[in-house]
């Protein structure tokens, strides 16, 4: 009996190349900060912007922005402090610097986390990445705000934040 | 079959008594709100006669210099048409504030005081009476 290799080897390969498309796609690229799952924070943090990956940030940064919410940015944004603990605990436990974050290591190299930076978007490595931004993209009036990630980044909620 | 007979305009009765009370219980937080704005608004001025959607359409379309500079009035982030949709500073989207356009809004009374405390803040510069809250929720109730 003879085996038609031909085929089943081309069927293999097709396999296992889309096997490694879907892995690529569930991982959601190489820019991939897993997206708040708390429904709790999902509500507080993401209702004014997008509630922004607690992996993009160390825990020092979180622990600083939490201490400060009544001028969040100009904002008073307060919680109840029952509220706020619940928050805070979700945010320090996924910090950027809470350990085996790939991409975490990347956007934060060049940060010290004693600095406890608050805006992502002045993460040295974050800078770098979006150094070929025009200004005029950033004024955009669909844009408007560099903390808008969702304008150019179209899976930001999913927690892709491929080009 | 008797007894199925017999039982299924009971069924049908404790359906309809079921589907009347959960319409009743979903309808209430709004209608509760508004009460307690309305006592509120009467214990401020004893001539107060209830709320009116008008002044809460002018309300929402109105200019105040007291609050933050970039967020002169409600329509800074919300639509002027409350049927569509907002957007932040920060650039998210805001679901329409009309009822009719967001059925699901204002069924809880927790988060109307959250936002009215820090909107007025932002907007005005000072919390807004229980006679603007109930204008403007009025307003938004009938659109």
């Amino acid at each position: 009996m003879t085996l038609p290799y031909r085929p089943i080897a081309l069927g293999l390969l097709a396999i296992a190349f889309s096997a490694l498309v879907f892995q690529r796609a569930q991982a959601g690229g190489s820019h991939y900060y897993p997206p708040v799952s708390d429904p709790v924070v999902k509500e507080e943090c993401g209702s004014c912007h997008l509630a922004f990956p607690p992996s993009m940030l160390p825990a020092s940064s979180w622990k600083r922005m939490m201490g400060e919410l009544t001028n969040h940015f100009g904002d008073d944004a307060s919680v109840d402090p029952a509220t706020a603990k619940h928050i805070t605990n979700y945010l320090l436990s996924n910090a950027g610097d809470s350990g085996g974050r790939r991409e975490s290591d990347k956007l934060l190299r060049g940060t010290s986390p004693s600095k406890a930076p608050l805006r992502i978007t002045e993460l040295a490595r974050w800078v770098k990445e979006h150094r070929e931004v025009p200004a005029w993209e950033w004024q955009h009036k669909e844009v408007r705000s560099k903390a808008n990630c969702l304008a150019c980044h179209a899976g930001a909620e999913r927690g892709d934040y491929d080009d | 079959m008797k007894p199925h007979a017999h039982k299924q305009p009971g069924m049908l009765l404790l359906a309809a008594m079921l589907a009347l009370a959960s319409t009743t219980t979903r309808a209430a937080p709004r209608d509760e709100l508004l009460a307690g704005y309305a006592a509120a608004a009467k214990t401020a001025d004893p001539a107060f006669a209830g709320f009116s959607a008008a002044r809460g359409d002018a309300f929402h379309r109105q200019s105040f210099a007291g609050g933050k500079a970039d967020t002169p009035a409600c329509t800074s982030c919300h639509a002027k048409d409350p049927r569509t949709s907002g957007r932040t500073p920060a650039g998210k989207a805001i679901d329409p504030v009309a009822l009719s356009a967001s059925p699901g809004r204002y069924a809880d009374p927790a988060k109307v005081e959250k936002w009215f405390k820090r909107n007025c803040k932002d907007v005005l510069g000072r919390q807004c009476t229980a006679q603007e809250k109930g204008d403007w929720l009025s307003f938004m109730i009938s659109q």
